[in-house]
């Protein structure tokens, strides 16, 4: 077993090397260090003077070396101009360039300093990435179990009254996209003139205005029922469709197993037929599928962030993407990639505990 | 469980003219009509018919299990004197597992891959007498010792997937016994294994049988194994029950036209391919929604008498004298059962030819690696070891083993599908050992083609029979235009003998027999000299394996073909090769003519194997020799002979040569090969498996 993780861990890192090098190279490609330039330089200068812009704040040389160094594997870049001043990838303004170490990259905790937020990058990833921990673990706690209990529901007697009514409701649900669905919810439960609030409120049932918020903003520092409920409805709604198709088809398959047969001629009750005999086996399929969900999730939540307002890591990464910040730009691919990585990590462990045909060498 | 109250003269299983239908929307299908058996205490019931005569159906039947579309129309099962057929769900469920139980034919299949093998077996006793868990899986570590596996703590641990066919088996046995049933159903137990393993499996289950002196109804379509293991046993054909009685009486005075043709259609000792050729049943099998008026088996019965056997369904009439035998003929009383088979004309012995096949210390090498990223080890499985013989034109050779025996790596290897590791094949005078198929230029690969086990996977199912078989003759560049290629195509399905409107029919509409027949078209497409036959009939029923190898003998008899026929089953292995080259882990273990191998002296792998084939004559004695333990794996062969593990002659070899040395070929008389340390005086004390008694 441990092999096996060590094994993982090691396929992780090379793969979380290769994508961050993508990511690094797209975002570091010379039209956007020119827009880099002239936004932090001046916008009207030369091409000579963006080019010696690029040169002077170590944006030149090979894009390996360049990666290196942000990666912190490589000395950092250091450049004495011709007043005498002494710059460099590791010297902070204004203090002794003697002191500062020489490597400084992500390795290091130095993730640069994000132009938007005008504070380390390290530091707004993980406050926002907080934020959205929040809002998946909200939507997962919603999610996986009615989606799994509608798919085994359905599942278990294909073709019955419930396995179809169950179906529709799942297809519509993930036939439905977060914008629509959001602004759905919003209309019927949130809003001041239409859906339900309006009556509620006549009706003295509810005394603010809405019954729901239309905005998560509040949920920032204090979660409630009222402030929350509607974006973690909007994004698990799709997904709880989707997981249910999965475990369906996976249950119905299991059903008419040779082995469920064998349960059911053996004198199990047909509960303990799902429970005991089918349940494990019909979990393989969909339990990859959940896992599959988070880095979906890392980036489903941009659209509803933005509707709600919810300032998490899918709003960051709007942001960082939208005004050119190279440096968060690339703290927010590295913490998805770790994510995505990590996730797929717990699955195949998982995987290999519900399903003992997988060996581990 | 046992029912205190239960009178023990009574039949355990009572079924009276039941019908049963399955309801699609388009229409009612019944599957079984008007079955009635009676299965008494200890007693074992054999059901024997081919696929699609309704065997299972009546079983699944027994324990209500029907599924959604299947119903039980007419008729009562009473087991115990309690009418199963009305029953609620939760009586039936005390009654599942606990008093019936049901062993499948598919062990893998009929395990839960994510339980560990104590767990279910541990679930039954809990069930149905509220046993506590330690008991209960005392209980199975009891259970599991009884049913003959070694090292039973480690079992009860395991999952099903890290055990044996052969294990598999006995814990899906095992899993019945639990609590202990009054009956007992069989559905095929040995079928997916393989012989030597199946001779152990019918052993155990006919001691378990006397032992806890359980009923049985025991599902098959090898006569030979139902005369092994039943006492009784019931006949079907097409949904109805055609002939019941004592086993020995129905084997010896079969009064059915059915039974009869089911067992001249069957290889027993003494038939051959060329003086006593087998009588196939002629036609097809009706389908469930076609049966004819009357008695279904009229429209292929010998004895068929237009405006009786059609003019209203045949009821069972009891042959008087006999115990409890009933046939469902009308003319019973008219036939001749004594009249000896009309002979089909014998036919001449083809004359064997030159060398067109000859293969020289062929060795074939895999490398298995364990576990990816270069830290496993790599192992090697050695699939054919050494293997050298000849085949000449127009030769049968057979080629017997069981699974993993490396069969089907040397057809492989022949055929161009991989390449050998070291040695040689001469393929008319060519060398063709390191050549892949597609280096092999059109004559070559023409010449030598396969006819495959299962035909209902090696025909495409979206292109008519007609054009897969001028795809063919255009891959072997055969003809110069699509007329003539059209025209050759016809005449490849006469060759066949299949109607030549079946060119435009698409292949779900031919039945397994049929879409054999369109196996062999193609592969004679190209003239082939060598065919490859992989198990050609072992999908097939066994009144339709008669009339496909009816089919390849013809037309070897014709083209001087060398076929290469590769078999598990020793009954038709020895009714149509010429010489016979048995396998064992990669080795070939005795090579010689048909009646070499099948006489003393054998190789002890030979001996086992034919003693555990069983054969549907009440004539033939047999030794019983049963195999201990399982096939080692390939990839971990024992040292020293292949065969040391299993083998009951080791102790007569002197200094444990076994263990240490493999064994050279010893040439015995006649061109005999075995491989085996045994000195020619013990080989000669060998005695034969198989004695026809004299009549």
């Amino acid at each position: 077993m441990l092999k096996f993780v060590a094994r993982r861990l090691g396929v992780m890192v090379l793969t979380a090397l290769a994508l961050t090098f993508v990511v690094f190279y797209l975002t570091n490609l010379p039209p956007n260090l020119e827009k880099l330039a002239r936004t932090e330089g001046s916008v009207r200068m030369t091409d000579q003077a963006v080019a010696s812009w690029i040169e002077n704040n170590g944006h030149g040389g090979s894009v390996f070396g360049r990666y290196a160094q942000w990666l912190g594997v490589a000395p950092g870049w250091v450049l004495t101009d011709d007043k005498g001043v002494t710059r460099g990838r590791c010297i902070r303004a204004g203090t002794d360039p003697a002191a500062a170490s020489s490597y400084c990259g992500v390795l290091q905790g130095e993730w640069g300093f994000s132009t938007v937020f005008k504070k380390p990058v390290l530091e707004s990833v993980l406050q926002k990435l907080g934020s959205t921990g929040w809002l998946m673990l909200w939507v997962m706690i919603v999610m996986v179990p009615t989606s799994l209990l509608m798919g085994v529901l359905s599942g278990m007697r294909e073709g019955s009254r419930t396995d179809r009514g169950l179906s529709i409701i799942a297809i519509a649900t993930t036939a439905t996209p977060e914008y629509v669905s959001g602004v759905i919810l919003v209309a019927v439960f949130a809003s001041v003139t239409a859906g339900v609030s309006p009556i509620l409120h006549e009706w003295g049932w509810i005394s603010t205005k809405t019954l729901f918020l239309g905005t998560a903003t509040s949920a920032m520092d204090n979660i409630t029922f009222w402030n929350f409920a509607l974006p973690v409805l909007t994004i698990a709604l799709y997904g709880i469709g989707y997981i249910a198709r999965m475990t369906r088809a996976s249950m119905t398959e299991v059903m008419v197993q040779q082995y469920i047969r064998t349960a059911r001629l053996k004198g199990v009750r047909f509960r303990d037929v799902v429970m005991r005999h089918a349940l494990r086996n019909a979990l393989i399929a969909p339990f990859t599928v959940i896992m599959l969900q988070f880095p979906w999730l890392l980036n489903g939540v941009v659209i509803t962030e933005a509707l709600f307002n919810y300032k998490g890591f899918g709003w960051t990464l709007v942001q960082a993407a939208g005004n050119n910040d190279i440096d968060l730009l690339l703290g927010c691919s590295v913490v998805a990639v770790l994510v995505v990585l990590v996730t797929q990590l717990i699955s195949d462990i998982g995987y290999v505990f519900l399903n003992p045909r997988i060996r581990l060498a | 469980m046992t029912d205190t109250t239960w009178d023990a003269s009574k039949p355990i299983l009572e079924i009276e003219n039941l019908s049963i239908s399955f309801f699609t929307r388009m229409r009612e299908i019944p599957a079984v009509m008007d079955f009635s058996c009676s299965v008494m205490a200890g007693e074992s019931m054999g059901l024997v018919g081919e696929s699609g005569c309704g065997k299972s159906t009546v079983a699944l039947a027994v324990l209500r299990d029907l599924g959604k579309n299947g119903r039980i129309v007419s008729g009562t099962i009473k087991f115990k004197g309690r009418d199963l057929t009305h029953m609620g769900d939760e009586e039936l469920r005390h009654i599942r597992g606990s008093e019936i139980a049901m062993i499948y034919q598919e062990p893998m299949a009929s395990l839960n891959p994510a339980m560990k093998i104590g767990a279910q077996l541990a679930e039954v006793p809990m069930i149905h007498q509220g046993m506590a868990k330690e008991d209960a899986w005392k209980l199975a570590r009891q259970i599991i010792a009884d049913v003959r596996l070694p090292d039973p703590d480690r079992i009860l641990h395991a999952y099903p997937h890290q055990l044996s066919g052969g294990q598999q088996q006995r814990i899906v046995i095992a899993m019945a016994l639990m609590s202990k049933p009054a009956l007992l159903i069989l559905d095929e137990p040995t079928t997916a294994l393989d012989v030597t393993v199946e001779a152990g499996i019918v052993d155990l289950v006919k001691d378990l049988g006397t032992k806890y002196g359980t009923s049985m109804l025991f599902i098959s379509h090898n006569l030979g194994l139902i005369l092994d293991v039943c006492d009784r046993l019931c006949v079907m054909y097409s949904g109805e029950a055609v002939e019941t009685g004592n086993v020995i009486e129905v084997f010896d005075k079969m009064r059915h036209p059915y039974t009869q043709a089911l067992f001249r259609s069957i290889p027993l000792p003494g038939a051959d391919k060329n003086t006593h050729p087998l009588v196939a049943i002629p036609g097809n099998f009706p389908l469930p929604h076609e049966r004819p008026p009357g008695c279904n088996f009229g429209p292929r019965c010998d004895y068929f008498k237009d405006g009786l056997c059609n003019a209203a369904e045949v009821p069972m009439f009891p042959v008087p004298g006999d115990d409890r035998h009933a046939t469902r003929c009308f003319r019973w009383t008219e036939i001749d059962w004594e009249a000896p088979m009309t002979l089909k004309a014998s036919k001449p012995k083809t004359p064997i030819g030159k060398v067109v096949l000859k293969m020289e210390d062929l060795k074939k090498y895999y490398s298995v690696s364990s576990g990816g990223f270069g830290s496993g080890t790599t192992k090697v499985v050695k699939a054919n070891e050494t293997l050298s013989f000849e085949a000449r034109e127009g030769e049968t050779l057979a080629i017997v083993g069981e699974s993993g025996c490396g069969k089907s790596t040397f057809a492989k290897v022949l055929m161009g599908l991989e390449t050998a590791t070291s040695g040689s094949i001469l393929l008319f005078d060519e060398n063709v050992q390191s050549t892949p198929i597609q280096q092999r230029n059109t004559d070559t690969v023409s010449s030598v083609q396969m006819v495959f086990q299962n035909p209902f996977d090696t025909l495409n199912p979206s292109m008519n029979v007609g054009r897969q078989i001028i795809r063919a003759l255009e891959i072997f560049k055969q003809g110069k235009s699509d007329e003539e290629r059209h025209a050759r195509m016809l005449e490849l399905l006469d060759l066949v003998k299949l109607p030549r409107a079946f060119a435009e029919r698409m292949p779900r509409q031919l039945s397994g027999g049929q879409k054999q027949r369109v196996g062999i078209a193609r592969a004679f497409a190209g003239g082939a000299k060598v065919v490859v036959a992989d198990e050609p009939v072992s999908a097939l029923d066994v009144s339709v394996q008669a009339a496909v190898t009816d089919l390849l003998m013809d037309i070897q008899r014709e083209n001087k073909t060398t076929l290469l026929f590769i078999s598990h089953d020793l009954s038709i292995v020895r009714y149509l090769s010429d010489r016979v080259m048995v396998m064992y882990l990669g080795h070939v273990v005795e090579m010689g003519t048909t009646d070499q191998v099948f006489q003393p002296p054998y190789h002890p792998y030979t001996e086992a194997l034919l003693s555990a084939v069983p054969i549907a004559d009440t004539k033939v004695i047999r030794k019983r020799i049963v195999l201990e333990g399982d096939i080692p794996s390939a990839m971990n062969p024992p040292p020293g002979c292949p065969f040391q593990t299993r083998c009951r002659w080791k102790s007569l070899v002197p200094g444990g040569l076994c263990d240490v040395e493999m064994p050279p070929v010893k040439m015995l008389e006649g061109g005999h090969q075995v491989k085996c340390h045994l000195s020619d005086n013990v080989l000669a004390t060998m005695e034969p498996v198989i004695k026809v008694a004299a009549e």
